[in-house]
């Protein structure tokens, strides 16, 4: 089954835009290793503030790009395993709505008039157009989600006897975490932030917002890692030369993150007033579920990627890794998921730590935050990304990779900076220092009185991996630049599919054929997690807080 | 192993899924006993204390304070807090303006501070010394100079 004609452009939209507004993301990601390390002693690199390019960097490499790629690939493997079902002018809708959306956010944050972080915390007050694009983007996503329902009830229709395509249930498990969990956001955006920021209403309640962002912002990670999730899943065996040791497992995994994405979010919460520590204990308790479906997904992996070896030779308890083609010219792509797995090994496992209740008061807020979640949303997913986005565009346009060997490099390079830079910021982290802070003009300016020399080498190795990152990026937009140069084949733009893996273990199980018993849990979690803290904070009734700009300690009239 | 295609989950994966539900139990437990035998613990909903607007510092018993802190763009009020080594000090913490941290690198102190909702933690000072206190979240453009310090005298 091939991927409808009319989708090329919607996709190769979706995938080319957010990577060149990456260019910017990227470049703000460097200057600030070099400000937090006193490298650059100044308020940013003239043109951008320090916080506003910090904003840059969160709003389009972890929102912007994220949500685009996952409409993308959406639209790609809902195409090619649903019977070409993609309705073109839904797929349009949502494309035009993020990108109008983008533009609305992107103008105030170039201007230095939405200063106030990915997070957007009221009461930091930005333009009401930052708050208006980011309801348009995630409408977006939405429109294209919702255009792709008919063809699921179709699918289920002329196939009754068969399993929905295990790459469209990992995306339809996706875009449900997604609408379940920006319900919440939605309502802090629009109805609390939007007419404050307007000056339609004086005050904002800031626990509840807070409570409302956090509802939305641990299931967003999810959503940033269930489409690689569903490469790792039905390619990654079949690149591996093998197939997918658990078929059961990939439907289980994915329903699992329907229901336990959500009713977690108070774990970032944990060092916050106004919250019983009796909710804090229960997401606690569920934060830490999430490690099966992490574990059940690593066991099937590397059953998978162990029979893909064996197939090819492989020998022994571990040499087989060996026989796995780490350094394959045709199957370029495959480094690009391995090694964002090898990176989220550590970003799960520091991912344990934040969550371990009492734990989390050694690294709130620190340096190690950011350390840890560049191991997993700038580690399986961004090159999940890299990799996925440049196989679509070369698919979609039918054009050869240019320069197989740097494309090779890419992950293995990014693997090394990602490392270096977050061995430093742990390290840095654990020592006090602080996330998302200019750290040179004072902790780490030796002229200070708030010098902190023990900082430094943390710092410096986040500015050594930052720049082997930014190294990484520039190889693979060279390589990419230099295969659109590159002469069309309409032949092979035709042929283009994505490589869907067999499974081995391809068992029938019930439970795990249907969406609607796990979406109707996820709800009722929902309601026990979420239902008696909001209860509480509303109940509270806190007083409405004036919004503040973020140059001025005056609250806006 | 055969690869098989029947109904039902297969014997292999019903013991993963074991082993992972245990380790989950382990880490649980762990927790558990951090929270109710260590007193390792997150704060919560501090009822008895209402949002105040000026910082001091109260002896109240003997080697015991309390410590109101009012954080603001961009210092802590009091920025300074002078207790004698042994002195248990409990922190009272809350903004009059954005979304603040209250951190003291080398204590179990980790705060968010916000208006209209006061948050607390209790930290022990055996040693002499200058502890920073650190705010840890963006609070605008004069976010990194913002910071105060524990002395603790012999």
């Amino acid at each position: 089954m091939r991927i409808q004609k009319e989708l090329r452009p919607v996709v190769l939209i979706e995938v080319l835009f957010p990577l060149a507004l990456l260019l910017l993301g990227v470049y703000h990601g460097v200057v600030q290793v070099l400000c937090r390390a006193g490298i650059v002693r100044a308020d940013g690199l003239p043109g951008m503030g320090y916080y506003q390019g910090l904003t840059a960097h969160g709003v389009i490499n972890a929102i912007v790009l994220t949500t685009f790629f996952a409409v993308a690939f959406g639209n790609v493997v809902v195409s090619q395993t649903l019977d070409r079902g993609v309705s073109v002018a839904g797929a349009w809708a949502g494309l035009i709505l993020m990108a109008a959306g983008t533009l609305f956010a992107a103008i105030p944050i170039l201007l230095g008039q939405a200063s106030v972080l990915y997070t957007f915390y009221p009461p930091l007050k930005a333009s009401p157009f930052f708050y208006i694009g980011l309801v348009l983007l995630i409408v977006g996503s939405w429109v294209a989600f919702w255009s792709w329902i008919p063809a699921y009830r179709r699918w289920r229709q002329s196939h009754p006897a068969e399993k929905t395509p295990l790459a469209a249930v990992g995306i339809f498990a996706t875009f449900i975490v997604w609408q379940l969990c920006t319900l919440p956001v939605a309502y802090e955006v629009i109805v609390q932030l939007i007419p404050w920021s307007l000056g339609w209403t004086a005050g904002v309640n800031v626990v509840l917002a807070r409570m409302l962002f956090w509802f939305f912002g641990h299931p967003l990670v999810y959503f940033w890692l269930l489409p690689t999730y569903t490469m790792y899943y039905t390619m990654l065996p079949r690149l591996a030369g093998g197939k997918l040791f658990s078929d059961f497992y990939g439907r289980f995994v994915f329903m699992l993150f329907i229901v336990l994405s959500s009713p977690i979010g108070l774990h970032h919460q944990f060092m916050e007033p106004g919250i019983d520590t009796s909710y804090k204990a229960v997401h606690a308790i569920l934060t830490l579920l999430i490690a099966v479906p992490s574990l059940a997904t690593a066991f099937t992996l590397a059953a998978s990627l162990e029979h893909g070896a064996r197939a090819a030779g492989g020998r022994g308890y571990f040499a087989w890794w060996a026989k796995l083609p780490h350094l394959d010219e045709q199957r370029w792509l495959f480094p690009y998921l391995f090694m964002g797995l090898v990176i989220f090994i550590f970003g799960g496992f520091t991912g344990i730590v934040n969550a371990s209740y009492g734990m989390n008061a050694l690294v709130h807020n620190t340096a190690w935050l950011p350390a840890h979640f560049h191991l997993t949303v700038a580690g399986p997913v961004f090159l999940g990304i890299l990799g996925m986005g440049l196989y679509l565009v070369l698919g979609m346009l039918g054009k050869p990779l240019a320069w197989p060997k740097a494309a090779l490099s890419v992950p293995y390079v990014w693997t090394l900076g990602v490392f270096t830079f977050s061995t430093g910021l742990f390290v840095s982290g654990l020592r006090g220092a602080p996330r998302r802070t200019n750290l040179g003009l004072s902790y780490l300016d030796p002229s200070s009185p708030l010098y902190r020399p023990d900082w430094l080498t943390g710092e410096m190795a986040g500015v050594l991996g930052g720049i082997v990152m930014a190294l990484a990026v520039v190889i693979y937009f060279a390589v990419l630049l230099k295969s659109l140069l590159a002469p069309a084949s309409a032949l092979a733009a035709d042929e283009f599919a994505l490589p869907l893996s067999e499974a081995y273990h391809d068992e029938d199980v019930p439970a795990v054929k249907n969406f609607f018993p796990w979406v109707a849990a996820a709800v009722l979690a929902l309601f026990l997690a979420y239902g008696p803290p909001l209860a509480e904070v509303i109940k509270a009734r806190y007083p409405g807080t004036p919004g503040y700009t973020p140059d001025s300690p005056v609250a806006v009239e | 192993m055969a690869p098989s295609s029947a109904q039902g989950v297969p014997a292999l994966e019903k013991k993963v899924f074991l082993a992972a539900l245990l380790f989950c139990g382990a880490l649980l437990a762990l927790l558990g006993y951090a929270a109710q035998t260590l007193g390792v613990s997150v704060p919560g909903c501090v009822t008895n204390v209402k949002p105040f607007t000026a910082g001091e510092l109260l002896e109240v018993g003997p080697g015991r304070y309390e410590a109101h802190v009012v954080a603001r763009m961009w210092e802590f009020e009091p920025d300074v807090i002078r207790v004698p080594k042994g002195s248990i000090v409990d922190f009272y913490v809350v903004s009059q303006d954005v979304a603040h941290g209250f951190i003291i690198p080398g204590k179990n102190v980790n705060l968010m501070a916000l208006p209209a909702a006061v948050a607390y933690a209790q930290a022990r000072f055996d040693a002499p010394g200058t502890f920073q206190i650190i705010c840890h979240e963006y609070c605008g453009l004069g976010h990194h100079g913002m910071a105060g310090s524990v002395v603790v005298t012999p």
